[in-house]
C-alpha cells in the first residue's frame, strides 16, 4: 500500500496535496484497492463550494457507490475530467493521474484536523486489525 | 468481526488466500469475491475459460417412486418425462407460488435425482423436502461432503476435454455424463450462471483441491470471484436468489414463466394460474442505462414522473461498458422506453431492455467441435 509522504490524509481515504493556497486531492490507493475496479466518477462542478468532510465526488466500483468527501473546504477550481472517460486511472494512479480536484483553500487552520503520513499509516493498519 | 468465525469454509480456502483474493461472506460462506480483478476476470470467462469455486451450493439426493412420493408436486420441473442424463431447471413454489428456492434437478438414475440449490437456503430446502417427501423415499443432504467447481468461458470444453476425454465435447445443453478425473467417476454437466459454453463438475470433497490445481495448470484457465460471477449472470439476465427472487416473488411476476411445465401439477401451480388470469401485480423489466454510471440494487425505478418500482440487481456491464439492472414495476413497460433510477441525489437515465444484455454468448453453441 502506497502513502505518499508529502501528502496529509482522512479517515475516509482522502488524500490532498496542500501547495500554497490551492490543494489538489484524490482518494488513497488504500481506498481504490478496497474499491476494486473503478467504474465511474462523479466530480463536483467548477466554481462550487465545497465543506471539509462534506461530499464532494462519488466513486463507483463494479460493486457499489461510494461517496468522497472534501478534506478541505473552499471553491473548486479544476476537476481531473479524463476521469470521465477513464475512471480506471484512479486504481493505477491514486495519486498522480487519477487526482480529482483541485480547491483554492478556504481556511487553511483545517488542515489541522487531517493526518500526515506515519498517523494515515497507523490508522489503516488498525483497520484491518 | 467476529462474523468470520460462524462462517463455513470450502476446501479451497487455503488456495484463495494463496492467490490473495479478496474473501467476504456469501450464503454464509467465507467466499472469493475477485482474485485479480472482476473486470479482468469477467472478461476472460468472455473469452478464455474462468474456474470458479461453487462448493458452497447445496446437493440432495432423492432416491423416490414418483406415483408414491409427492416429489413431482414439489418441482416445477417435469420429472416424469426426464430422461437419464438431462437436466432441468426450475423452481420449488409455496401454495402463494412464491420461489422457496431455484434449482436445477438432474436425473442421475431411473428413479433417483439430484437436485442442486442455492447455498442460503440449502437447511432451509432440505427440511421442507423432508417435511413434503412422502413413502419409502431416500432424501440424502449431501452439500457437506460434495464439492463443486465451475469452468465457463468458450475454451472451457477444449480445456476439460485434455482430462476428461474428448465426450466432452458430446455433451449437449442442459445434459450430463459420467467422466474418469483424477481416478474417479464424476458428474459433469454442460450448464452454468455465466452465459458461456461452460460446465459444471460435481466430486466428493477429497477431490476439489486435486482438480482445482489441475484445471489451473492450463494456461487458459484463470480462478474467477464471486464477483464476476455476478456481472456475468447479470449480463445474461438470469435471476439471484434472495435478490431478484425470493418466497414473496413468483415465476411470473420474474418473467421466468418459460421455466413451468403446465403439464404437470405442483404446489403453488393454482395461484401462479389465478396471477395469470388476472395479470401479475408487478414484473420484472431490464434496463442499460445511457451512461457508465450504475443502477444499484434498492433504487427506485421512475418513469413518466411515477414511481413505479424498485431495482433489485444493478451493476456496471464490463461488456456493454455502462451500467445495467433489472428490477420489479408495477405498470406496462415497453423495451424502449425511458425510465430514470434514482437513489437520493443520483438520478441515471436508462432506456428498458429485453434480456440478454450481453448477446454474445456462447452458452447454447450447437455441437460444440
Amino acid at each position: 500500500m502506497t502513502i505518499p509522504e508529502d501528502l496529509l490524509y482522512t479517515k475516509d481515504h482522502e488524500w490532498v496535496n496542500i501547495d500554497a493556497d490551492k490543494a489538489t486531492m484524490g482518494i488513497t490507493d488504500f481506498a481504490q484497492n478496497s474499491l476494486g475496479d473503478i467504474t465511474f466518477i462523479d466530480l463536483p462542478k467548477i466554481g462550487i463550494q465545497v465543506k471539509q468532510s462534506e461530499w464532494c465526488a462519488t466513486v463507483e466500483s463494479v460493486k457499489a457507490a461510494s461517496d468522497v468527501y472534501a478534506p478541505l473546504s473552499g471553491e473548486v477550481l479544476k476537476v481531473n475530467t479524463e476521469l470521465s472517460s477513464h475512471p480506471e486511472m484512479v486504481n493505477k494512479s491514486a495519486y498522480e493521474a487519477g487526482w480529482f480536484a483541485v480547491i483554492k483553500i478556504a481556511d487553511l487552520t483545517e488542515k489541522n484536523k487531517l493526518m500526515n503520513f506515519l498517523q494515515y499509516k497507523e490508522y489503516i493498519e488498525s483497520l484491518s486489525k | 468481526m467476529n462474523e468470520s468465525l460462524v462462517l463455513a469454509e470450502t476446501p479451497l480456502i487455503d488456495k484463495h488466500k494463496e492467490l490473495a483474493a479478496k474473501l467476504a461472506p456469501f450464503g454464509g460462506w467465507l467466499m472469493p469475491i475477485q482474485y485479480s480483478g472482476i473486470i479482468e476476470e469477467h472478461n476472460w470467462v468472455r473469452q478464455n475459460a474462468g474456474l470458479f469455486d461453487i462448493c458452497h451450493m447445496g446437493e440432495f439426493i432423492i432416491e423416490a417412486d414418483l406415483a408414491k412420493s409427492n416429489f413431482s408436486h414439489l418441482v416445477t420441473v417435469n420429472l416424469e418425462n426426464m430422461p437419464p442424463g438431462a437436466c432441468r431447471y426450475g423452481f420449488m413454489l409455496n401454495e402463494q407460488g412464491g420461489i422457496i428456492d431455484d434449482l436445477v434437478v438432474y436425473k442421475i438414475g431411473d428413479a433417483e435425482w439430484m437436485v442442486v440449490v442455492n447455498a442460503a437456503t440449502t437447511n432451509d430446502d432440505f427440511a421442507y423436502l423432508q417435511r413434503n417427501l412422502k413413502g419409502a423415499t431416500r432424501l440424502e443432504n449431501i452439500s457437506q461432503s460434495s464439492g463443486k467447481l465451475d469452468l465457463q468461458g468458450p475454451l472451457s470444453a477444449e480445456v476439460l476435454a485434455a482430462l476428461a476425454g474428448p465426450g466432452i465435447k458430446e455433451l449437449r445443453y442442459y445434459t450430463f455424463g459420467y467422466f474418469d478425473l483424477l481416478g474417479k467417476k464424476i458428474i459433469i454437466s454442460r450448464t452454468g450462471y455465466t452465459g458461456e459454453l461452460g460446465f459444471e463438475l460435481y466430486m466428493p470433497n477429497d477431490k476439489i483441491t486435486g482438480l482445482w490445481g489441475k484445471l489451473l495448470n492450463d494456461q487458459r484457465v484463470k480462478p474467477i470471484g464471486l464477483g464476476a460471477r455476478d456481472t456475468l449472470r447479470l449480463e445474461m439476465g438470469y435471476s439471484l436468489y434472495g435478490q431478484d427472487i425470493d418466497r414473496n416473488t413468483t415465476p411470473l411476476e420474474a418473467g421466468l414463466k418459460h421455466f413451468i411445465d403446465w403439464d404437470k401439477e405442483f404446489n403453488g401451480k393454482a395461484s401462479l394460474l389465478k396471477q395469470e388470469e388476472s395479470g401479475a401485480l408487478r414484473k420484472m423489466i431490464c434496463f442499460i442505462a445511457d451512461s457508465r454510471r450504475s443502477p444499484r440494487h434498492n433504487y427506485r425505478i421512475i418513469h413518466k414522473g411515477q414511481d413505479i418500482g424498485t431495482v433489485t440487481s444493478g451493476s456496471f456491464s464490463p461488456s456493454l461498458g455502462s451500467g445495467i439492472g433489472m428490477g420489479y414495476v408495477s405498470c406496462e413497460v415497453s423495451p424502449g422506453e425511458q425510465v430514470t433510477l434514482c437513489e437520493n441525489t443520483i438520478s441515471i437515465n436508462a432506456k428498458v431492455t429485453s434480456k440478454p444484455f450481453y448477446k454474445c454468448g456462447s452458452a447454447k453453441l450447437g455441437e460444440i467441435k
